[in-house]
């Protein structure tokens, strides 16, 4: 057997070329890739203003801040003490440094946070029903018209990109102040948003039972009654909600513009600075946030398993 | 065993056999009854609903939002727009988005190794470093703006911050998971070379999460970029600032004019991100 020295080989020495040439150019792509993404994160920080200084400045703020989110005043002018105190947890509405002196206006928060829950339902209704008509027409696969496809998805698309806090600000000048404008902003956007995730789901549907339908002379809407809607209804049920959960944040924050929920009185103890009320009312929306997100998702479950999304 | 003929089969033989499998034509009376109840009270929750809500005043309110669609798509007035400003406040909503999310990005990384199963054992530490980053996703990143209005004053740098905050409770989770789903074999087959801590970190982890990573980064900038636009709306700068004085002297062709705005600089990033993640990792979508 006798051993060549492989060094020798010239395809070999062309492999260590190209080897070496490839890696070069992968070590300079690299180094390129890193000096866009730091040369932009400066330009947008000069452009913002964003300068380190600033932030030196506004971090003790932001602590102090949140420092006095957790205290409170016992008495006008007397020194803050901490919101929970171990001896006081237990204590009446009157004593200062019980859970109860801290929520104290849990009846007024309940109820806003029952409204904040109706709002979502009925949004999700609504996007759900009005996505539920709209996905049929925005499936290639279903319906062989290009034109109505391409324009009613391109709907679903405007509808869902716009931010619905801007479009609950413009409703609220035609609805008035109030439930009414959150919900119909919520309920655009879900439909967007749902209709899209839909008509996916009509794409990947099983084509052998709408022909079935269609072989017996099932009308249009029979084939998509009878061959679409029993494959692709447990999807649609776990994707709406899903969206509940998210329609459930949103419709916490769409009072910020007047659009009905807790929201509105959120931004009202931010803005006048009641300090312990915005904690508590934090923990709330938490609570209850983490509280449907779980039973939620323990239905989801049950609608489909394994399907993540 | 006879064989049964068409002809043969009356009302008598329908009823019979009715008798004795009723399963086999439908409900029985009470499972009916039950599934027309819970129609009925779905229904009734959905009417009390629309009282609660006073969902008849949609009716009334649809004439007035017809004016106002009416007064958005008259755009005669565009030449004496503030243009300038308004496209540089699109472009401070860009900034922000990208600032925020790479903060985010920097504090996740840390982080993501900290609440990772496999790199910290210690349950309870970890059990606190995961509820941190439910807290910080769970509050919206609107709240945050707020928060942060107040604490550091109007402008940009509350809404970079709102954004940071939200966004790092977001990464560090899908961070984490990704770190806690990793392949041990490949950390394992580059151990066995005799390769060095730091090797085996570059080699046998990096080449793992990286993707992930990127691809998540690319999709919170993408979805900044849209949220970033309504955090004006509580002073946190950017468009949106813009956007509610507009809506607020019911300027309504140049709120038309700003959703637009939005709307192509949403398509323009989407893209943007498509072609990088196309570019770098190789899959066009998030779940590649």
């Amino acid at each position: 057997m006798t051993q060549t020295n492989p060094t020798n080989d010239p395809s070999y020495r062309l492999f260590q070329q190209r080897v070496g040439a490839l890696r070069r150019a992968r070590i300079a792509e690299t180094w390129l890739t890193i000096t866009v993404i730091v040369l932009l994160f400066i330009v947008s920080a000069v452009w913002t203003d964003f300068s380190p200084e600033k932030i030196a400045a506004g971090i003790p703020r932001i602590g102090e801040y949140f420092g006095k989110l957790f205290s409170i005043e016992p008495k006008r002018g007397a020194p803050p003490i901490s919101v929970l105190a171990w001896p006081h947890v237990f204590g009446g509405v009157k004593e200062p440094q019980s859970i109860l002196y801290w929520f104290y206006r849990i009846d007024i928060y309940a109820t806003l946070l029952w409204q904040t829950v109706q709002m979502a339902i009925l949004a999700t209704v609504m996007g759900f029903t009005a996505a539920f008509v709209l996905c049929f027409p925005a499936t290639g696969t279903l319906l062989p018209l290009r034109p109505v496809v391409f324009a009613v998805r391109r709907l679903l698309e405007i509808l869902r990109t716009i931010p619905q806090v801007v479009l609950a600000f413009i409703f609220v000048w035609p609805f008035g102040i109030g439930p009414l404008a959150g919900i119909l902003a919520i309920g655009i956007h879900t439909t967007g948003a749902l209709g899209k995730l839909f008509a996916e789901l009509n794409e990947n549907a099983d084509q052998r039972a709408v022909e079935g339908i269609r072989s017996v002379g099932g009308s249009w809407l029979a084939q998509m009654r009878y061959g679409v809607v029993p494959q692709v209804l447990p999807g649609f049920f776990s994707y709406g909600l899903l969206r509940f959960e998210i329609n459930v944040r949103s419709s916490t924050i769409i009072g910020f513009v007047g659009a009905g929920g807790i929201g509105a009185e959120l931004k009202r103890v931010i803005g006048f600075n009641i300090y312990e009320e915005v904690s508590a009312m934090v923990i709330l929306i938490l609570l209850m946030v983490v509280a449907l997100d779980v039973t939620s998702e323990k239905i989801r479950h049950r609608f489909i398993v394994g399907r993540g999304a | 065993m006879s064989s049964i003929r068409l002809a043969d089969i009356g009302p008598a033989e329908i009823a019979a056999e009715k008798r004795r499998a009723p399963l086999a034509f439908g409900l029985s009376p009470r499972a009916q009854a039950l599934r027309w109840a819970i129609w009925a009270g779905i229904a009734g929750y959905l009417l009390y609903l629309h009282w609660l809500f006073d969902f008849s005043r949609v009716f009334t309110g649809l004439e007035r939002l017809w004016v106002i669609v009416r007064l958005m798509i008259d755009w005669t007035g565009f030449s004496g727009w503030d243009h300038t400003e308004l496209i540089l406040s699109m472009l401070e909503t860009v900034a922000m988005a990208y600032l925020g999310s790479m903060l985010a990005v920097v504090i996740a990384v840390p982080l993501g190794f900290m609440g990772a199963r496999n790199i910290v054992p210690q349950p309870i530490f970890r059990f606190f470093t995961r509820r941190l980053f439910d807290g910080m996703r769970g509050i919206d990143q609107l709240i945050w703006a707020l928060v942060f209005v107040r604490a550091v004053g109007l402008g940009p740098i509350a809404g970079i911050l709102a954004i940071c905050v939200a966004d790092t409770g977001v990464l560090a989770k899908l961070f984490a998971e990704a770190i806690e789903n990793i392949d041990r074999r490949q950390l394992e087959g580059v151990t066995s070379t005799g390769a060095g801590k730091v090797s085996a970190l570059r080699f046998g982890v990096l080449p793992q999460i990286l993707p992930v990573m990127i691809s998540q980064t690319l999709y919170q900038i993408e979805s900044n970029s849209r949220e970033a636009t309504i955090l004006g709306l509580v002073g946190a700068g950017g468009i949106g600032l813009r956007l509610s004085e507009r809506i607020q002297i019911n300027a309504w062709d140049q709120v038309a004019y700003v959703i637009v705005l939005v709307l192509i600089t949403v398509a323009v990033i989407d893209n943007l991100s498509r072609l990088l993640r196309m570019r770098l990792i190789g899959t066009p979508s998030l779940r590649g």
